[in-house]
């Protein structure tokens, strides 16, 4: 990340004898009063807004208490934490295999095409994304109309409005994310790896478990970290795909405000799925150092 | 064995190039509906729906706010940002990595907890909702961006021109506008396309923060209360072929950029 890092030479700053000490503030300072004024004053606003009482105002703890009274406030945590663990796995065990090929099989004048390819219904809008999914699986949809057409079933499957269609969306939404990523990764990895697995006889199976794998395994763990933390605070893809069925955290938040105007309790509820997701971080970049130790 | 590792390769990827597009051809293929409903059997061609679109009011303001917000929003972003860049990358500054790692927070933030964030602010000051509102929350998610891109690029190569401009008598305004703008133009550039697609296709902070005026996902999302409708799709299909074109000339402006 650092610029100079390995540089030998003096850092810049010493070269600027007529710049004085106004300069560099001047230059960050915008950028820097911008992220405290827009971000940390919100977040702070939010954290003491989730201690006053909706009614009346006034100090309290009961927007937090309600989360972990309530059965289905936290549920649809439970809900949230199952379906991005689903989502993760999936995704990362369909791009994998996917990236391999691109970057192994597809000769190398094809590729930039191939990846292309790959990710370009990426860049259509998100909200579209999704509601094209629910035309794929809506009661008379695609699937449903040529199952039924083919006499392989006879009553058209229910798969909008359930969790396998909330599951498909983001799949399909981080198998092009997971597989550029990791698609980037496996061309990272110098070509004398593999021959020098070969010079000393693995096959490419081994070559493959005891080589590839694990030099792409950090890789991996950075996207996946990505992938769960897009996912879980997502709101587009459950509310489009699983509709109020089954709760997810975000459905819960946006909730309270919407219907309710509980910005309190919309707030200590933003603060708990933050808290998770920054857990999510410690345990993960923990393993991350692990991993490379 | 290498044979078969290749055709089963070919199947995994036609396989997974079929669920990438499926959703995407069902889009644009019934966006050509003559019927009303975008579902099997397909009844088109027909462009009533694009007509519909085109002469919907709500959407095309819609469209024009998106553009307006996407553009003036990066600009701001891609400006903090690259100052804050030129000034972490070239001074030295006492808490400098603690004042970073403080810039590129908001990447680790869900976008719904920054909108909430802005809305319990913005409500609590009594700031009126309003696309105003919502380009600043796209500010927030867009600055760090261009902030990381742009000072993973200012290598120690480039100094070296500026520390020459200076020698030569140029003023640091001018070091700026002559000499560093126009060496990190690819890094700007990137930063500055990245924003316009993210701002472009925000949905969260901009449902939280505008009220009447609205952006194009925002409308689109309210489309969506009726239910299946050719109408999304054809909206769907445009904003779909507005991005390609994008992407495209990106990739032809970066592959001319390296070929020179």
């Amino acid at each position: 990340m650092s610029p100079a890092g390995d540089n030998p030479l003096p850092r810049a700053g010493s070269a600027l004898p007529r710049a004085g000490r106004a300069l560099p503030w001047a230059l960050v300072t915008p950028a820097l009063g911008w992220t405290l004024l827009f971000f940390v004053l919100p977040f702070l606003a939010m954290g003491f807004s989730s201690l006053t009482a909706h009614e009346g105002g006034g100090f309290t703890l009961g927007n937090y208490s309600q989360f972990f009274a309530n059965p289905s406030y936290w549920q649809a945590m439970v809900n949230s934490l199952q379906v991005t663990a689903i989502v993760t796995v999936v995704s990362v065990l369909l791009a994998y295999p996917f990236a391999w090929i691109l970057a192994e099989q597809v000769p190398e004048r094809w590729q930039r095409l191939a990846l292309m390819l790959a990710v370009l219904p990426f860049w259509t809008s998100y909200v579209v994304r999704s509601y094209s999914w629910l035309l794929v699986l809506a009661q008379n949809g695609v699937i449903n109309r040529a199952l039924t057409g083919s006499g392989l079933i006879n009553e058209p499957l229910q798969l909008a409005n359930t969790r396998l269609a909330t599951v498909t969306g983001f799949v399909h939404f981080f198998v092009m994310l997971l597989t550029l990523t990791i698609f980037a990764n496996l061309k990272q990895l110098s070509p004398s790896y593999r021959k020098a697995a070969a010079d000393l006889g693995a096959g490419p199976v081994r070559t493959f478990l005891h080589v590839i794998l694990p030099l792409t395994l950090p890789g991996i763990m950075v996207g996946a970290f990505l992938t769960f933390v897009l996912c879980i605070g997502d709101y587009i893809t459950p509310q489009i795909l699983g509709g109020n069925n089954e709760l997810l955290m975000p459905q819960l938040v946006m909730m309270q405000i919407g219907r309710r105007g509980d910005f309190p309790l919309a707030s200590a509820l933003s603060i708990i799925l933050m808290a998770v997701v920054t857990v999510a971080y410690l345990a993960c970049a923990r393993w991350l150092k692990i991993e490379r130790a | 064995m290498r044979q078969s590792v290749r055709i089963v390769s070919w199947l995994y990827a036609l396989a997974v190039y079929g669920f990438i597009f499926l959703p995407v051809v069902v889009l644009v293929l019934f966006s050509l509906q003559s019927t009303s409903f975008p579902i099997p059997p397909f009844t088109g061609p027909s462009l009533r729906w694009y007509e519909a679109v085109l002469s919907d009011a709500r959407l095309t303001s819609a469209l024009v706010n998106s553009l307006l917000v996407a553009s003036i929003s990066s600009l701001a972003a891609v400006t903090l940002g690259f100052l804050c860049a030129w000034g972490f990358a070239r001074f030295v500054l006492p808490g400098s990595g603690l004042l970073r790692g403080l810039i590129t927070l908001p990447l680790t933030v869900s976008y719904l907890i920054i909108g909430m964030g802005l809305l319990v602010l913005f409500n609590w000051a009594g700031v009126p909702k309003s696309l105003l509102a919502a380009g600043i929350g796209h500010v927030v998610i867009n600055l760090p961006l261009c902030f990381a891109i742009i000072y993973s690029q200012m290598g120690d190569h480039q100094i070296n021109i500026e520390r020459a401009a200076r020698d030569l008598g140029a003023p640091e305004w001018k070091v700026l506008l002559l000499i560093t703008v126009p060496v990190m133009a690819p890094a700007i550039f990137a930063g500055f396309f990245l924003s316009m697609t993210f701002s472009w296709d925000e949905f969260v902070i901009s449902f939280l923060l505008t009220r009447f005026d609205t952006t194009l996902p925002v409308e689109i999302w309210n489309l969506l209360r009726s239910g299946l409708n050719p109408k999304t799709n054809a909206v769907g299909s445009l904003v779909f072929a507005v991005s390609i074109v994008l992407v495209v000339l990106f990739e032809l402006t970066l592959l001319r950029r390296r070929k020179t």
